[in-house]
């Protein structure tokens, strides 16, 4: 029982940081209709803007923090849509989707040369002491990154359902030309949803680098897994997103414990297919149709 | 014009094979850039202060030491090019590489210009391939684990244990050889954990070893494998020691690991942390004066290396590969004769060495040594 807790636990923590670089694919999605393949990446980086705060310019951690989320906001938030997806978006979104494969790689690289190949060290949020929970020792770390996970993803489904801006942004990405002669600033609506995206990548490298150390090719790995999450639960949801990384973190963990270690990696494709198969829209996904 | 810039040239070459009877080359070979860069870098600047050394006691054969760096840059085959190029510029002998996977590689070169060739490099096989002319500076593998078995029966006294390898070559080496000792000394292993290189996410791993409740952990991963292994086995409150060989203690781990490092044992086969053994609190206090930074293992065995190829070239006499690897197969120098080989150590038929070895722990964030194994 306190294995099963353990890896259940351990399993919803990791689905829950998954589950926020997968919102960014959907958010991303419903604001330029593109996938952004550099989502693993721009969850690599900001771990690596809090170390440049700390070892260049001798911050503490918390400030770092700050300075990682502000940092991440303007470059793969602000200029990443001013640099790369507005001038590319109009040639195509075929196009653009080459182009953050680009963007992937020079990232990966760059990192790579002033970082070099090794992992860094990353300090963690929160304590990582265990507890006592119905008997079982269980991870605090744990526990309080699946609680942050999901409050962020609650404040974020709120914002965007109970508030004027939010409603703005749903209307923006759903019928941009009627939303316009509703008066809603388009243009504003996009530049907040690549900003959210870019704070939420943060977060989810602000909870996961402290235990999969800083390294420039982490983003393949959480790249790969947020996308199928993405797809699994349904691409034009942030709820589907959720259940998706949920999803994959907890069967990744209970597979490698309770069948086998050596396939665990195939998991997340075996259930990409089956879901491809069965139900193409996602779990929690809409069926949306799209003329060529 | 033209006799004078013969005359000149003449003079010039006459000049320059004079300074190259008097000097003594030597090709530094090792990763100074790219992901071995930390072992390679530590490797070189323990080569340098022998260099120092050696020509304050007056070099090999009464002639000075040239030392050349080449870097590798973790390439096996650049390492390969490095070693010609070496070889190429007169090097009498080549230290290095350290990583085997490129020592494995460029000893070929050394081997058919019958140049010897000090290597930090541990897998099994670098000596199990007949090269008379590649030697070690540490122990291989296949002795550093068996080293391991009498604290497990010993000192811990263990009945059942686990293992946690990644399913690499290197790892699935140290896992065959371990579970083998274990067999042998009569120890059940109750955890066979495996895991992928580059895995990230340990929790299933963990939470088998603590479900199957061993007296001790072997730990077997690379360094990266081995830190997110001691955080996740900090974060479920895995009870029991965890042991490794070599890399589980090593600065790079404790660095990623932090606190989670903390009370790892490891048995190593040569450590700057043995203070106590006059010639490595000498060279370790040398070390940290001139580079500013604690010195690794591998600075101690670049350091071994030359200071070998000292000794030995000054007992066969002259400069000559064949004479130093005749002279050097079966040799046993002793550090009351030969102080700066720091230990007594023996270089066997195949170039595997021989010395006594160390178990550490690490407390405050450091490795402490806590005890000493003979030699096997």
């Amino acid at each position: 029982m306190s294995q099963f807790l353990q890896v259940l636990l351990s399993g919803l923590a990791t689905g829950s940081i998954y589950a926020l670089a997968a919102i960014g694919f959907a958010l991303v999605w419903q604001a330029a209709q593109t996938v952004n393949f550099a989502q693993g990446e721009f969850v690599m980086v900001p771990a690596f803007f809090v170390l440049i705060g700390m070892g260049f310019f001798g911050m503490p951690f918390w400030l770092a923090l700050a300075f990682g989320l502000a940092l991440s906001m303007l470059v793969l938030g602000y200029a990443f849509k001013k640099l790369i997806v507005e001038p590319i978006l109009p040639h195509g979104g075929i196009t653009l989707i080459i182009a953050t494969m680009a963007l992937a790689i020079l990232l990966k690289e760059t990192v790579k040369e002033f970082y070099s190949a090794e992992a860094q060290p990353f300090p963690a949020l929160f304590s990582n002491a265990p507890m006592n929970f119905f008997g079982a020792a269980v991870s605090i770390q744990d526990i309080l990154n699946l609680i942050v996970s999901l409050s962020i993803v609650v404040v974020l489904t709120l914002f965007l359902n109970r508030t004027r801006t939010g409603r703005s942004m749903q209307a923006a990405a759903q019928n941009p030309a009627v939303a316009e002669i509703l008066g809603v600033n388009v243009k504003r609506m996009v530049l907040y949803t690549f900003l959210i995206n870019a704070a939420l990548a943060s977060l989810a490298a602000f909870l996961i680098t402290p235990v999969y150390l800083a390294k420039f090719s982490n983003g393949e790995t959480i790249g790969l897994i947020a996308f199928i999450a993405a797809i699994v639960g349904g691409f034009n949801q942030i709820r589907g997103a959720l259940v998706g990384g949920l999803l994959i973190g907890v069967l990744d963990n209970l597979t490698a414990t309770y069948v086998t270690a050596q396939y665990r990696a195939a998991l997340p494709l075996v259930l990409l297919i089956i879901i491809i198969l069965v139900r193409p829209q996602g779990i929690m996904g809409t069926s949306e149709g799209r003329s060529v | 014009m033209k006799k004078s810039l013969v005359a000149i040239t003449a003079v010039l070459l006459a000049a320059g094979s004079a300074y190259a009877q008097d000097t003594v080359k030597l090709g530094m070979v090792a990763e100074l850039s790219g992901a071995g860069a930390p072992s390679g870098t530590n490797w070189r600047d323990g080569v340098k202060i022998a260099v120092e050394e050696i020509n304050a006691a007056g070099g090999i054969l009464k002639k000075k030491v040239e030392v050349t760096d080449y870097d590798t840059q973790t390439d096996p085959q650049v390492s390969r090019a490095m070693v010609q190029k070496a070889i190429d510029a007169g090097a009498f002998a080549i230290l290095g590489t350290v990583y085997s996977g490129s020592t494995l590689v460029n000893m070929l070169v050394a081997q058919q210009n019958s140049t010897p060739q000090f290597v930090g490099s541990e897998a099994p096989t670098i000596v199990q391939k007949g090269n008379p002319f590649v030697y070690r500076t540490s122990s291989g593998a296949q002795k550093g684990i068996p080293a391991l078995t009498p604290y497990f029966k010993d000192t811990l006294k263990a009945k059942k244990v686990g293992v946690a390898w990644v399913n690499n070559e290197f790892g699935k080496g140290g896992r065959n050889v371990f579970v083998e000792e274990m067999k042998k000394a009569g120890i059940e292993v109750v955890a066979d954990v495996a895991s992928e290189q580059a895995q990230t996410d340990y929790a299933s791993d963990v939470a088998k070893l603590k479900q199957a409740n061993p007296e001790a952990v072997f730990v077997y991963m690379n360094q990266e494998e081995s830190a997110r292994f001691l955080i996740e086995a900090k974060k479920q409150a895995l009870p029991m020691p965890l042991i490794g060989e070599v890399t589980l203690t090593e600065a790079k781990v404790i660095e990623l690991a932090g606190g989670a490092a903390e009370g790892a044992i490891a048995h190593v086969g040569v450590t700057a942390t043995a203070t106590d053994v006059p010639g490595i609190g000498a060279f370790a206090k040398k070390f940290e004066d001139t580079f500013k930074r604690k010195p690794t293992h591998d600075a101690i065995k670049g350091y071994v290396g030359a200071w070998a190829t000292k000794y030995v070239a000054d007992m066969v006499g002259k400069l000559d590969g064949e004479a130093f690897s005749k002279k050097i197969l079966g040799l046993c120098l002793k550090a009351a004769d030969y102080p700066k080989i720091l230990l007594d150590t023996c270089w066997d038929k195949t170039g595997e060495m021989s010395r006594p070895s160390f178990m550490v722990q690490v407390k405050n964030g450091a490795p402490v040594v806590i005890g000493t194994v003979p030699a096997n």
